[in-house]
């Protein structure tokens, strides 16, 4: 063996095994609170009246520490409030067992949840094209493309029942999603072209697709003023898990389900054995007689699939009509909480609820404080930074890594 | 120069890759140093050299403490290496290479090229290095740019010159043409470290040998004094059985034909050019040869690896020229491949996993598209077992195992499937002497039970010890069969060299 695919394999070893390297959850730990760190100091920063007692710093030390306390610990106690509740309300509600009062105590939760459901869909999708070893770029497009094809199918068909309504919005949704998947692992299988641009590309193309959307007789709800689409009807929604009230809706167990729905197909399929294998080392895949081609269309399409899911949870669940711009950034977030749920379907889950509860808490924050909700943007890049890059929280930690893996293909010989 | 090691410990984590090595090799000496992979060889090298600082001992150059910081410093002090792979660019000439970092320059700034000619012309008529300093590197053979890499290290004026596994890619006739070389440098009075595994040869060559085991020294002796076998155990501390036991074949039809197959490279270079021959059920054919003549894309076409193929591959009767892996694997072919960690295994993935990469949608592993994990870990139990592969688990990742239990895992795997044909590549290359003999004994078993095995083998040991016929492949084309018996070292080295006479067709 030469020394340049020792090299190569050296390489590549280390990439594969970033994201599983022992002792893992120490390191997301460490980061989150580093990242908590660095989101301080940025609190401090953006709160004049705090940097103006610092100012005087050398006359009151003391009054430009407890100013920073008390502006941090304000912040981020918004953001729990924001995100999870007030402890003190929620005490009440069960008190006093007013409907009007649990829908206030546990808003903070719905909001959470309803956030959370999107990111859970669109990780759970990139995260599935990560472990075949694609990069799913093309979540904003996927995430349009899945909402407009279930507000197609949700206002199109006014007279059926909920039973079928919803379901049918459901898939097709989810097969517009996998239709977005599907391009971008064509082309790959036949022409080699690579999924990170093509996907990338089909981001613009549903954006725009969306845009023309909403100016046509199908799709924009009359007086066709408003770049709006129409309404999509009762019998396709999602409906409420805790009453009109809380935004919360069935979305999220559909998504809990397809979180354990992937964990069986990439540790108990055939299917999901391949991906893997394609994923961890693509010439021994080719080897032992995997059609490489053929899988990459098959994790494009299920990952298009599942983030388009994203896209109809969303109207189908809460928003019912769609805008331009539909979904905003959820398909880019959906590659953050893929990376900091390392590939792993429950690790999606968890990351989404962190960014969820960030997002909802974080709209809190900014209402009570005056620090802007780009806080909460920076407190997710400075975390999925510290994770995707272990050897920062090493050398800050001083954590020893062991030699051992190392030693493969290094000194021996 | 005398060359004096004392003491020398390197660690790397828990590991102890050299554990107080003491050695020395006087000037105008040929000092083998002899041990299996994974001795600690290399790191040794790489301690002189510069590359790695010991953790304790010193190197000693006559009587005085060498401290080297970096390569800069080992060169200076008159270290030269010879790599295993070389440090050549292709696309410069011999006397670009050789100057190139230590360039000389005239006074208006330009390349002294005149001088560096000159030099080389001279180290090259007074070593019999035969080097001509206007070649392009690209255009010479391996011999040769090892020849240019010698050149290198005395423009440099080493007085030390490492070898390291000088021969491991060179025919046999380069060998004996390194080794006139060698000599005429012991007889300049330089001192050379010469780093192999392969026991014929430091019997050849060596003035002394020692012997390191697992990192530590188990010996220095003079090859007069010993006998291969002894130096065998003492590399692998234990009794080697250096043959393999093995009775006459009993052919049966062919099972694999291939007729004027052609195949190319990843460059889209013909690598396999309109070869021809026929493997029988029950015998073991070897394909010798020099590396890179066209032996792993040989391998790739009948696997079905290649994207074009010429020609026609049957199995059994079945032309399966061009078709899918998936469809020559079941046809009935095992694959030992070339490269395992790139092709065979899945580093990442435990050893229950890597034992089913080709299997994992078939019975009994799995049941309509659903892994069955009891029956995976079960028979992974048994294999661990049955192939004698030394693993904490079955969970383990593969990553984690040495190169023979890794090679194991691959044998394992693909014996244990239905089949009629293997095809292995390289089998033993880089594996430690106990897993060579066990990986041979099972090609032998398999072929007892029928099977038609093509093994492809830069090892002459290894050809001679399993083949029962052998095609020699040289720039892709093929010499032979040959029985086994009837062709000797020499004409086979001629042969691996393309300057045997015979090239002709197959007729089994």
């Amino acid at each position: 063996m030469s020394a340049e695919t020792t090299q190569r394999r050296n390489v590549k070893d280390r990439i594969s095994s970033v994201p599983r390297r022992g002792n893992s959850a120490v390191i997301t730990l460490l980061a989150f609170f580093s990242a908590l760190v660095v989101g301080a100091l940025i609190i401090i920063l953006a709160t004049p009246s705090v940097m103006t007692a610092w100012k005087d710093f050398f006359i009151s030390p003391g009054h430009a520490l407890a100013a920073s306390w008390a502006a941090v610990a304000k912040a981020y106690g918004s953001l729990f409030i924001g995100s999870i509740g007030n402890p003190a309300d929620i005490a009440a509600a069960f008190r006093s067992g007013k409907a009007s009062d649990f829908v206030s105590a546990f808003g903070p939760i719905s909001e959470t949840v309803v956030s959370t459901t999107p990111l859970m869909m669109a990780g759970l999708g990139i995260a599935l094209a990560f472990r075949a070893g694609l990069f799913d770029i093309g979540g904003q497009g996927q995430v349009i493309l899945g909402a407009a094809g279930a507000t197609l199918a949700g206002f199109a068909f006014p007279s059926l029942p909920a039973a079928l309504h919803l379901p049918l919005a459901l898939l097709v949704g989810a097969a517009f999603g996998a239709a977005w998947g599907f391009i971008p692992g064509i082309l790959k299988a036949k022409t080699g072209a690579h999924e990170v641009i093509t996907s990338m590309m089909l981001n613009y193309v549903g954006l725009n697709l969306l845009t023309w959307l909403l100016t046509t007789e199908l799709y924009q709800a009359p007086p066709r003023i408003q770049s709006v689409s129409k309404t999509i009807v009762e019998a396709a929604r999602l409906p409420h898990l805790a009453g009109p009230s809380l935004r919360m809706n069935w979305s999220f167990i559909l998504a809990v389900l397809f979180i354990f729905g992937v964990s069986w197909l990439l540790q108990r399929s055939t299917v999901g054995f391949r991906f893997r294998m394609l994923g961890l080392n693509r010439e021994a895949a080719r080897v032992a007689g995997v059609h490489i081609e053929g899988q990459y269309v098959l994790a494009m399409t299920l990952a298009g699939m599942l983030v388009g899911l994203a896209g109809a949870f969303m109207v189908l669940g809460v928003d019912y009509r769609m805008a331009p711009n539909y979904g905003g950034t959820t398909g880019f977030d959906g590659i953050t909480v893929a990376i900091l749920g390392r590939g792993t379907p429950v690790g999606v889950a968890l990351s989404a609820l962190l960014f969820g509860a960030f997002t909802a808490g974080g709209r809190t924050m900014q209402v009570n404080t005056n620090i802007p909700l780009q806080l909460v943007q920076v407190l997710q890049a400075v975390l999925v930074l510290f994770v995707a890059a272990p050897g920062v929280i090493r050398t800050i930690y001083r954590i020893k890594v062991s030699r051992a893996g190392r030693v493969f293909g290094g000194w021996a010989g | 120069m005398r060359l004096e090691l004392r003491g020398i410990t390197k660690r790397f984590g828990d590991l102890v890759a050299n554990d107080r090595i003491d050695l020395s090799a006087e000037g105008g000496e040929i000092h083998a140093l002899l041990g299996e992979n994974g001795a600690g060889k290399t790191t040794l090298m790489n301690v002189l050299d510069g590359l790695y600082r010991p953790d304790e001992g010193a190197i000693l150059l006559d009587g005085n403490i060498a401290r080297f910081q970096n390569p800069g410093d080992a060169i200076r002090a008159g270290i030269g290496m010879v790599h295993q792979n070389f440090m050549l660019i292709p696309a410069f000439t011999v006397a670009e290479n050789v100057m190139l970092g230590f360039e000389r320059v005239s006074r208006l700034g330009f390349l002294d090229r005149p001088r560096a000619r000159s030099e080389i012309r001279d180290l090259s008529k007074r070593f019999g290095l035969e080097v001509d300093p206007d070649a392009l590197v690209g255009d010479l053979s391996v011999g040769r740019q090892q020849r240019v890499e010698i050149v290198k290290a005395l423009a440099r004026e080493a007085r030390v010159l490492i070898l390291d596994e000088p021969t491991a890619v060179l025919t046999p006739q380069e060998i004996e043409d390194l080794f006139a070389v060698m000599r005429s440098l012991r007889e300049s009075g330089r001192t050379i470290l010469f780093i192999t595994h392969k026991l014929k040869e430091v019997q050849a060559i060596a003035d002394r040998i020692t012997v390191i085991r697992l990192g530590k020294v188990i010996g220095t002796v003079r090859p007069k004094e010993t006998t291969e076998e002894q130096l065998a155990s003492m590399m692998v501390g234990r009794g080697v059985e250096l043959t393999v036991a093995k009775g006459v074949s009993k052919p049966r039809e062919a099972v694999l034909s291939v007729r004027n197959l052609i195949a190319v490279d990843a460059t889209g270079r013909v690598a396999v050019d309109d070869v021809s021959f026929d493997v029988r059920g029950g015998e073991i054919v070897a394909v010798a040869g020099v590396l890179g003549n066209g032996q792993t894309e040989l391998a790739e076409a009948i696997m079905g690896l290649s994207s074009e193929v010429g020609g026609s591959i049957r199995i059994s009767g079945r032309d399966l020229a061009g078709a899918s892996p998936k469809k020559v694997l079941r046809a009935g072919v095992a694959n030992i491949p070339e490269d395992r960690i790139r092709d065979g295994l899945v580093g990442a993935f435990k050893i229950s996993e890597n034992l089913i990469l080709d299997v994992c949608d078939e019975r009994p592993y799995s049941r309509g598209g659903a892994l069955d994990w009891d029956v995976i870990k079960r028979t992974a139990r048994g294999r661990i077992e049955e192939f004698d592969i030394r693993a904490g688990s079955i969970d383990v990742p593969a990553s984690t195992l040495s190169g023979g239990n890794q090679q194991k895992v691959i044998v394992a795997r693909e014996l244990s499937r239905t089949i009629k044909l293997i095809i292995a590549a390289q089998p033993t290359r880089g594996l430690d002497v106990g897993s060579i003999e066990y990986v041979h004994r099972r090609l032998v078993q398999a072929r007892d039970q029928g099977n038609a095995v093509l093994l492809i083998s830069a090892e002459l040991d290894e050809v001679f010890a399993l083949a029962d016929r052998i095609l020699v492949m040289y720039r892709g084309k093929l010499a032979g069969p040959f029985e086994t018996e009837s062709l000797s070292r020499e004409r086979i080295g001629l042969l691996m060299a393309g300057s045997g006479s015979s090239r002709k067709g197959s007729n089994p």
